[in-house]
């Protein structure tokens, strides 16, 4: 499909991270992370609970400070510019919150259209087809007077979308476009990130633990484990891996928790003690 | 033994002291950087969320007026019982409404009008502030651009900062009301005398002083309320114990601002 368009018959770096270290006080969460974001593709970050997937997200949209490294988007270091350099990045990016962090005091309408009233000197009227035709884009047309708190978890999130996309954004950042959804509405926010790939042509970036969806939505893939990068590549490099904590990862297998027998009887009976 | 426990309480406190400086600090920067959005900021480009402000002024002000005013009602008639006992002696009772006058628009006014907004508003600015960070919301306008202090912090300093002086004059005229029905009902006064009696006994800078005083309150606790709603860690649990924090320091700050700044009045020459 990139051949088809123009635009992407050269692929340009867009994100590209470089030795990139996140530490939360004495820990170190991320140990090095390196990889590149190409133009118009979708890069799904996948990982367990704890893997540093959730920090390394809040780093490339400037929420955690690295502790070393850097971080290129579009050709500027995030790390190292200004707070007012940052809000210029950001205003070509947008991104979708995990639990839809939209503002309970507003109107779903109200807040997809903030962005567009702080940084747009679009007038009410514009602002309001934009904001219609933005819940349209999501299938959420006719909600901008209802509150957030009206709203199912997944209407949350696809309003969520809208708000992320009212400054028509070159990149756009996903948490967990599906956790606490059940599979029928998490399988409608993949396919509404699938139409917004296609329509739009935009860097999508998602960090996700769930396979299926990864493999709907993604161009590429990287695996993360104890904030290290174990695998990156093509969808159908992933599931060709031989690679043994790809393999335990896409297969699904538990991680072993205790060492021996031994072990495990002791757990055990400690567990029996405490519980009775 | 003993030299171990002596350093380790010497190092205590130097941590102790080290982390209250830092705290201050932060409030610093937090109401400089609020400060700049709602005083300079107009002027570069970066309008003031000015509906915003008074929708907060309106629930700081007008909705803390029925319990102040019941509060401030009653400090004044205490006010005036306890300044009774001892004028009563001196077989000068008239001075009652000079006592009471001087200490509401001087001290009581502003610091009972600071105490009941740290109840209502201070706390309410830390638990939604820290709300909002738990829901990811603070990030969420970090990642739009918008900056948390400019669009939720600078309205709530505004509104402050014209209200607590506001609250400070009722709350300075139901004291003196709350005197008058001692004064009427025990002291031989009539209304009118004893509310002249009392203009009569205050200068301008008495009530300028208490003035000044509550604007630097509604400063105070706007910084801790926000600061706390800040620096919410995760969970429900962390947004309750921002707000307890913020009220408990809130107290704390009025009283020191308040010591700070009757001392600079009193050698001044004001005292």
């Amino acid at each position: 499909m990139d051949r088809e368009h123009p635009n992407l018959s050269e692929p340009r770096v867009v994100i590209s991270l470089r030795d990139l270290r996140v530490s939360y006080g004495e820990r170190e969460i991320l140990h090095g992370i390196q990889f590149d974001v190409m133009a118009g593709e979708t890069l799904v970050i996948l990982g367990g609970s704890g893997s540093g997937k959730s920090t390394l997200l809040r780093t490339l949209v400037g929420l955690e400070k690295p502790s070393s490294g850097q971080i290129w988007i579009n050709g500027q270091d995030i790390a190292a510019i200004s707070n007012d350099e940052l809000y210029e990045i950001r205003k070509k990016t947008g991104m979708s919150f995990q639990g839809g962090a939209l503002f309970g005091s507003m109107t779903v309408g109200e807040n997809v259209a903030l962005p567009l009233r702080e940084h747009t000197k679009l007038e009410d009227s514009t602002i309001e087809i934009m904001l219609r035709l933005k819940l349209e884009q999501v299938g959420l047309a006719g909600f901008e007077y209802h509150m957030p708190s009206q709203l199912s978890g997944g209407m949350k999130k696809r309003a969520a979308v809208a708000r992320a996309l009212a400054m028509d954004p070159e990149i756009l950042f996903f948490d967990e476009p599906s956790a606490g959804l059940d599979p029928i509405i998490a399988a409608g926010i993949d396919h509404l990130i699938l139409e917004l790939k296609k329509a739009f042509h935009m860097t999508i970036i998602v960090v996700t633990h769930e396979l299926a969806s990864a493999f709907l939505i993604a161009d590429r893939m990287v695996l993360i484990d104890k904030g290290n990068i174990v695998a990156i590549g093509t969808t159908e490099e992933m599931r060709r891996s031989v690679q043994p904590r790809v393999r335990q990862f896409l297969d699904r297998v538990p991680e072993p928790d205790v060492e021996g027998e031994l072990d495990y009887l002791q757990t055990l009976t400690e567990q029996y003690r405490r519980h009775g | 033994m003993v030299a171990e426990n002596v350093m380790e309480l010497v190092s205590q406190i130097g941590a102790g002291v080290t982390d209250s400086l830092a705290y201050l600090g932060a409030l610093a920067t937090l109401g400089s950087r609020a400060a700049y959005y709602t005083f300079v900021g107009p002027f570069q480009g970066k309008p003031l969320r000015l509906q915003s402000a008074a929708s907060q002024a309106m629930e700081v002000g007008v909705r803390a007026l029925p319990i102040l005013s019941l509060i401030t009602f009653f400090i004044g008639l205490i006010l005036a019982l306890q300044s009774a006992y001892e004028l009563s002696k001196l077989g000068a009772m008239n001075l009652v409404a000079k006592a009471v006058a001087l200490s509401m628009s001087r001290e009581l006014g502003p610091l009972i009008t600071a105490i009941v907004v740290i109840g209502r508003s201070g706390s309410a600015f830390a638990a939604e502030i820290g709300t909002m960070k738990v829901t990811e919301e603070i990030d969420a306008l970090e990642v739009m651009a918008i900056s948390p202090v400019h669009f939720l912090v600078a309205p709530k300093f505004l509104a402050m900062m014209v209200m607590l002086p506001c609250l400070t004059i009722w709350a300075n005229t139901m004291g003196i009301l709350g005197g008058a029905l001692f004064g009427v009902a025990q002291a031989d006064f009539t209304l009118g005398r004893y509310i002249q009696a009392s203009i009569e006994s205050l200068y301008v800078r008495d009530i300028l002083s208490g003035l000044i005083k509550s604007v630097m309150f509604g400063v105070t606790i706007t910084a801790v309320g926000c600061l706390e709603g800040l620096s919410t860690g995760g969970g429900a649990e962390q947004v309750g114990r921002a707000t307890t924090r913020a009220v408990v320091i809130s107290i704390l700050l009025v009283v020191v601002v308040d010591l700070v700044f009757t001392g600079i009045f009193f050698f001044l020459g004001n005292g």
